[in-house]
């Protein structure tokens, strides 16, 4: 099968860059092993610290709503972080101190929310706080069966959300914020906003485990407008092995297509890292499984790590070795129809929650450099 | 490295990082709170049954296989094979008569073939359908599939000849639904494939798939038939011939199936069964090519049924469908349809498979398609039934849309 471009990962960064592409009229595949990191997103941007109007039209026509606002915003477990460009779920504040009396509302068995943490954390700040739990018939179920996740609270919410409201108005008393768990909008984002306005104070959704409701959310909606857009999603599928002649890669293999394989004239590398399994590791080195790219990381495995459990661990800051254009290098050498974007490049540290940023910016710059170099081709 | 291969776990559950993405696309687990999600009743599950067998679960039965938990899986867990290995081992109950009516297609298609018109009267009655819902536990609102008066099997003998006098061949593994059910869709396939020079001939009896028996607690009766089926199909492909299938279900089980959950290996012929839709989608990539009419028109909604979007071969389907010159293509965003085989016949699952495929049916009647296009049969009874729209395989478009 022949396409323009053909992307490996499917997670935010293989997502934008095939919408991108696909919006440029270009005929893209997305190959993708399962789900992504977006069923972990926090709603926030953090290293996209500018405004972005290419990211905010790419989004508002998937129909995903971002705003943005210097500020901080409220973490699951009580503290606070610097944020701007954010989705509409999320709070953006000035200061961390957001109100004075805050009521916490959770579901009864509801163990992936840390009420009590939050409200150390705002205590911390000089805040009032008071945990109350709504016992719901709706959720008994999921309880007694043990699997009462964020998804199964969320399908219950988007039916009943106005009852939940209804019962959250009884339990206000002189608080001037709700915090909620971030369960609300699975399939309609506009519940978030409604429950907003029928609560008479300030709501403030945080984050609970995964997977995150408007994580989810979002990467439904990249997949819809990506196929909507003429794209095709591979959802399931592997990347196993590329074939390339002279430095350039014509086709890859890939695991339910076994001998049917997959041309094109460019390749994006957007696997993500060595939890997405971009990069595979064993006690000697770590490899990059399709192409065997460079990766940038020392000899000697005792720099690999940081004995400080906590502390900043290299081993999040290697990836795979690119020129500047975004062509990722092979044996020292830069192929020059393979593009690297993602986690896949390193330096995505969950401290600093660079993810979602480095995968959009490298997303669209590797776009840039396709839509450039086959228009200088086509002048050609 | 050989420690790493040494020690890969039984359909990977070990690779599982508790990250939940599965029971975010499991569709049971929204509709039925009985469930305990793929999750649990997987990886998890699984850690405690190599314990102690006590800790099988029996609301494992509500899995209805349809293996969107392995597709959503970042780590590559084979979720769906955890929870059928484990009910074909842990399982110790017999199954109820009625399961054992419904796993055996191909006997019950033998049986009702010669009283088709009669069979196809008598399950049309409201009475009929009381009478099983009360004594089988077969739900009465459902619709039953209709039975035809002559198998696919002696219609295509008949042509035998004709058809080996074509350059190319090929095998047809046509299943329980073409033989007994629904021959039309045999004899489009046939027709498609001369149209590209390609003569169509049976198996040396094939017996059924046996993906019913598998998810009906007959696992030993399916391995009997896995092991026939492999031997048929591997004298087609020590003839050279590639073996196609109609069947998205019939393909994952003969491909998956078979060495995953019944042990039964089927190397030797794995990557010579085919989707039809992929052979032919390779014969115009390679350079054949189709006629089709003029003036022809259709708007077409495309579900890609589960079993196929497990095999990751919907594209081909896909890319068929839109090929067609006048079709108005739309591919439906990828939902199950609830059915799954036999499962929505039974009595304790008929409200949850409507309320699975709901999502699903309100988008067909959004787009309001002249047709919904997909290869499974369940699927188009389902689909058929719920929506009131008609549902036809691809391969029955292309033939319709052929010159």
């Amino acid at each position: 099968m022949k396409f323009d471009t053909v992307i490996m990962g499917g997670g935010l960064a293989g997502m934008v860059a095939g919408i991108a592409l696909q919006q440029a009229g270009k005929n893209t595949a997305i190959v993708s092993m399962g789900q992504n990191a977006l069923h972990f997103f926090s709603g926030t941007f953090e290293s996209l610290q500018a405004p972005s109007e290419r990211l905010a039209e790419l989004f508002s026509a998937a129909g995903i709503r971002v705003h943005y606002r210097e500020g901080v915003r409220l973490m699951p477990l009580g503290t606070f972080k610097e944020a701007a460009l954010s989705l509409d779920d999320i709070d953006l504040f000035p200061t961390p101190k957001f109100g004075r009396r805050v009521l916490i509302v959770n579901f009864l068995g509801y163990h992936d929310f840390f009420s009590s943490f939050l409200a150390e954390g705002l205590e911390k700040q000089g805040m009032e706080c008071r945990i109350r739990f709504l016992s719901l018939p709706e959720l008994d179920n999921a309880k007694a069966h043990g699997e009462m996740r964020s998804v199964q609270i969320a399908r219950s919410m988007d039916r009943i959300w106005e009852k939940v409201a209804q019962e959250i108005r009884l339990l206000l008393k002189d608080e001037d914020t709700v915090i909620l768990p971030q369960v609300f909008g699975l399939l309609d984002d506009t519940i978030p906003g409604r429950i907003r306005q029928a609560i008479p104070a300030r709501v403030v959704f945080a984050g609970t485990m995964p997977p995150s409701i408007p994580g989810v959310r979002t990467q439904m909606q990249l997949r819809r407008r990506y196929e909507l857009l003429g794209g095709t999603f591979l959802m399931g599928d592997q990347a196993i092995r590329a074939h390339e002649h002279d430095g350039v890669v014509h086709s890859i293999a890939t695991h339910n297509l076994d001998a049917h394989y997959l041309e094109a004239r460019n390749f994006i590398l957007a696997t993500g890292g060595l939890y997405s399994k971009g990069l595979v590791s064993n006690p000697f080195k770590i490899t990059e499984p399709i192409l065997d790219l460079d990766i940038d990381q020392p000899q000697d495995r005792n720099e690999w790590y940081n004995p400080t459990f906590a502390g900043d661990q290299p081993y999040m800051g290697y990836g795979v070795k690119t020129d500047e254009h975004l062509h990722a290098v092979k044996d020292g050498v830069a192929m020059q129809n393979v593009y690297a974007i993602g986690s896949i490049l390193g330096n995505t540290r969950p401290n600093l929650g660079s993810g979602a940023g480095l995968a959009i910016r490298s997303a669209f710059a590797a776009v840039d450099e396709i839509l450039r170099s086959t228009s200088e081709q086509s002048e050609i | 490295m050989k420690l790493q291969e040494y020690t890969t776990s039984a359909h990977n559950f070990e690779e599982c990082m508790k990250c939940t993405v599965c029971t975010a696309y499991c569709p049971v687990l929204q509709v039925n709170p009985l469930y305990p999600g793929p999750k649990q009743a997987g990886p998890d599950g699984e850690r405690l049954r190599l314990k102690d067998p006590y800790f099988f679960n029996y609301a494992l039965k509500y899995c209805l296989n349809c293996k969107r938990c392995e597709v959503a899986c970042p780590s590559g867990v084979k979720v769906a094979d955890l929870i059928q290995s484990a009910r074909i081992k842990y399982d110790t109950h017999p199954p109820k008569l009625r399961d054992q009516i419904l796993a055996s297609t191909d006997f019950m298609g033998t049986l009702a073939r010669p009283f088709a018109p009669i069979v196809n009267a008598v399950t049309d009655l409201g009475v009929t359908k009381k009478v099983l819902d009360f004594s089988l536990d077969i739900d009465h609102r459902r619709t039953f599939p209709k039975y035809s008066g002559r198998s696919f099997e002696s219609w295509l003998k008949r042509r035998s000849k004709e058809q080996a006098a074509f350059p190319e061949q090929v095998a047809y593994f046509h299943g329980c639904y073409v033989n007994y059910n629904y021959p039309q869709l045999g004899k489009d396939l046939v027709k498609v494939l001369n149209a590209l020079g390609v003569g169509v001939q049976l198996l040396d009896k094939e017996k059924c798939c046996g993906i019913a028996m598998i998810t009906n607690g007959m696992a030993r009766e399916a391995a009997k038939h896995a092991t026939h089926n492999v031997e048929v199909l591997g004298k087609a492909v020590s003839q050279g011939l590639k073996v196609v299938t109609t069947s998205s279900t019939c393909a994952l089980t003969i491909r998956d199936e078979y060495p995953e959950l019944l042990k039964v290996d089927n190397s030797a012929v794995r990557d010579s069964l085919l989707m039809a839709t992929r052979f032919i989608y390779e014969k115009l990539e390679q350079g054949a090519t189709l006629r089709f009419k003029s003036g022809y028109h259709k708007k077409i909604a495309y579900h890609t049924p589960c079993h196929l979007e497990k095999l990751g071969w919907g594209v081909f389907s896909e890319r068929l469908l839109r090929m067609i010159p006048g079709v108005e293509f739309t591919l439906l965003p990828s939902s199950c349809c609830g059915i799954s085989g036999t499962y929505g016949f039974k009595k304790e699952n008929y409200e949850a498979s409507q309320a699975i495929g709901q999502p699903l049916f309100d988008q067909i009647k959004t787009i309001h398609p002249d047709v919904v296009a997909c290869d499974c049969e369940t699927c188009k009874w389902q689909i058929e039934m719920s929506t009131g729209y008609p549902v036809l395989n691809p391969i029955s478009i292309l033939a319709e849309a052929l010159e």
